[in-house]
């Protein structure tokens, strides 16, 4: 039941002013917005009129400005919690990424771990596992591999199969009674792939263990509604669904928030101190050491109301015609071979592929001088490269601004890729 | 952007046609370099005798940057006295971080000067300095191990 793509691109493209540029003489055909996308006018005004107008510190001064500042950043945390359907925006924690709201969550083990009296659904000893895919940004690998390299546990996988689909053949036998968690990917930032995560879910809710999404490719193309997925904690960040750079978002259960051993540590997250010991604040602020990025929370704040007058099942819908508009003509390019699913079926318009032997790196330089941007190489998704037997590919991805003009002007520049390197 | 500035035709010759390939021995030193961000790799073998670079071995992946630039490496450092293998890699990497403006001298760098117009470009000097390192390295572990009159110091 998808709706029908009614987004207006054109008048989407004229709110985003980069989207005129030119890389040389050509005109800019941005793919590239899976690893950031661009941002349009209501966004840097948004977070230009507050510096102009209300920057001040949070929570700290008793000022005019400081309650302006204070109510604009408490205000985007409520717009992210309705965003997601949150029961409370106190359930979400500002980061500075992606990548740090899931630290966030694996210091969190790993407090625990060490600490006396410790809640034991964060108690990680040899014996206990932890669960990745084969598919993850190494933002959700690497903290969970080094927090099991230092707890003792033991880090565990769902592969993934030929087509890039999640391998759940062995879900019942690698997630199992000894598993305490459970944390993957969403949306596949390489393949493109959105994951079936209710039945990853079930499992992981019928063994006792806590589940996680790392949703930073899923948030700015689907509609994401924490309730709905039935997990535990979502990552996020900003700067993929329009917003600014610096400001990522952790959001957990309250009551899991409420158990879990703080981070960072600093002002802002106490409630008293005394040379010897300190009580901490309550969540959000136990999670939010130090002063925050308040222009980018105010930034996001309109990132997320763009999108939501959009509709994000127009979003979705236009994300679809892109992938399926996308594969078609990439398919139909002699010697490309797409790394992930052929099908623009559960997944997003975020494809990656090799090209007649040539190094990605080629492929991105020449498309480069004809002004369209994607992005080569591993995209911090080395394992799953491996699993394809590649060390690196060529990714293209959309947005809301993308047309069908741009993905042509792809699929002809890379006739020019050949020419030069065959 | 000019593209021909880039990939110069001596520069996709030595891609397509790699000179010097292949793992030998023996060899005193052994580096591996890998370029974080794209992945590309390659393992390089040093064979020192008498002061000289009697054989330079590699085995890479990576792009036209960093297969063509290790091939040149080969035909400019293989066979000649350490110490102006070392001179040619400081005047190399010099080029390479000249950001275009490099005047390289023809007599000793020969092929390599094609890649004046690669220092321009600042994401692609990694890539035609992978090889270099390697054999910095190389030369550096071939110094310190102790040699053995068949190579393949351990």
């Amino acid at each position: 039941m998808e709706a029908v793509n009614s987004l207006d691109v054109e008048a989407v493209r004229a709110d985003f002013p980069i989207l005129q540029r030119k890389i040389g003489d050509k005109p800019l055909a941005y793919l590239d917005s899976a690893a950031t996308s661009q941002k349009p006018a209501q966004v840097t005004d948004a977070m230009r009129r507050f510096s102009d107008y209300s920057n001040a510190n949070i929570s700290r001064s008793v000022h005019t400005m400081a309650a302006e500042a204070t109510d604009a950043y408490e205000g985007a945390r409520a717009k992210v919690a309705s965003f997601i359907g949150a029961p409370s925006p106190d359930e979400v924690i500002f980061t500075k990424n992606s990548t740090e709201a899931i630290n966030l969550m694996t210091y969190a083990f790993q407090n625990a771990s060490v600490e006396r009296g410790a809640d034991p659904r964060f108690t990680l000893r040899p014996g206990d596992e932890v669960v990745v895919t084969e598919m993850e940004h190494h933002a959700n690998l690497v903290p969970w591999q080094q927090l099991c390299l230092r707890t003792g546990a033991t880090l565990r996988w769902l592969g993934v199969t030929d087509s890039g689909r999640l391998d759940l053949d062995d879900l019942h036998e690698v997630v199992n009674e000894r598993t305490k968690v459970v944390s993957f990917t969403h949306v596949s930032n390489l393949l493109g792939t959105v994951n079936p995560t209710a039945a990853v879910v079930a499992r992981a809710k019928e063994v006792g263990a806590l589940v996680g999404l790392d949703s930073s490719q899923a948030a700015p193309h689907l509609p994401v509604d924490v309730a709905g997925l039935g997990v535990d904690f979502i990552a996020f960040t900003g700067h993929k669904m329009l917003g600014p750079t610096g400001i990522g978002m952790l959001w957990a259960r309250a009551e899991l928030l409420g158990a879990m051993p703080p981070f960072l540590s600093g002002g802002s997250m106490i409630e008293t101190v005394t040379m010897e010991r300190t009580t901490f604040a309550g969540p959000p602020a136990k999670f939010e050491a130090g002063t925050p990025p308040v222009a980018e929370a105010v930034g996001l704040a309109a990132a997320i109301e763009y999108l939501e007058a959009l509709g994000m099942d127009h979003v979705r819908a236009h994300e679809q015609d892109m992938a399926g508009y996308m594969l078609e003509g990439l398919g139909a390019v002699d010697g490309l071979t797409v790394i992930g699913p052929d099908v623009p079926t559960d997944r997003i318009a975020t494809v990656s592929f090799t090209f007649a032997d040539i190094h990605p790196h080629d492929v991105g330089q020449v498309l480069d001088s004809e002004g369209i941007a994607v992005r080569v190489g591993h995209h911090c998704a080395k394992p799953t490269c491996a699993r394809f037997g590649v060390t690196a590919t060529t990714r293209a991805s959309a947005h809301v601004y993308t047309t069908t003009d741009e993905i042509d002007r792809l699929v002809s520049a890379l006739e020019k890729v050949r020419k030069v390197f065959a | 952007m000019d593209l021909d500035e880039l990939y110069q035709e001596v520069i996709l010759d030595h891609y397509k046609h790699p000179r010097g390939t292949g793992l030998r021995e023996p060899y005193e030193g052994e580096s591996h370099q890998v370029n974080p961000t794209c992945g590309d790799e390659i393992t390089l073998r040093v064979h020192v005798e008498d002061g000289r670079l009697a054989d330079v071995s590699y085995q890479n992946v990576g792009c036209s940057i960093s297969k063509a630039s290790a091939s040149v490496l080969y035909e400019l450092v293989n066979d000649v006295p350490v110490d102006e293998a070392r001179t040619k890699m400081d005047e190399f990497t010099e080029l390479m971080n000249s950001k275009g403006l490099g005047e390289p001298d023809e007599d000793t760098l020969e092929d390599a000067v094609a890649f004046t117009g690669v220092s321009k470009y600042p994401m692609r000097v990694k890539c035609a300095l992978l090889g270099w390192m390697a054999l910095k390295d190389a030369l550096i572990r071939a110094e310190a191990s102790v040699p053995t009159p068949r190579g393949g110091a351990e």
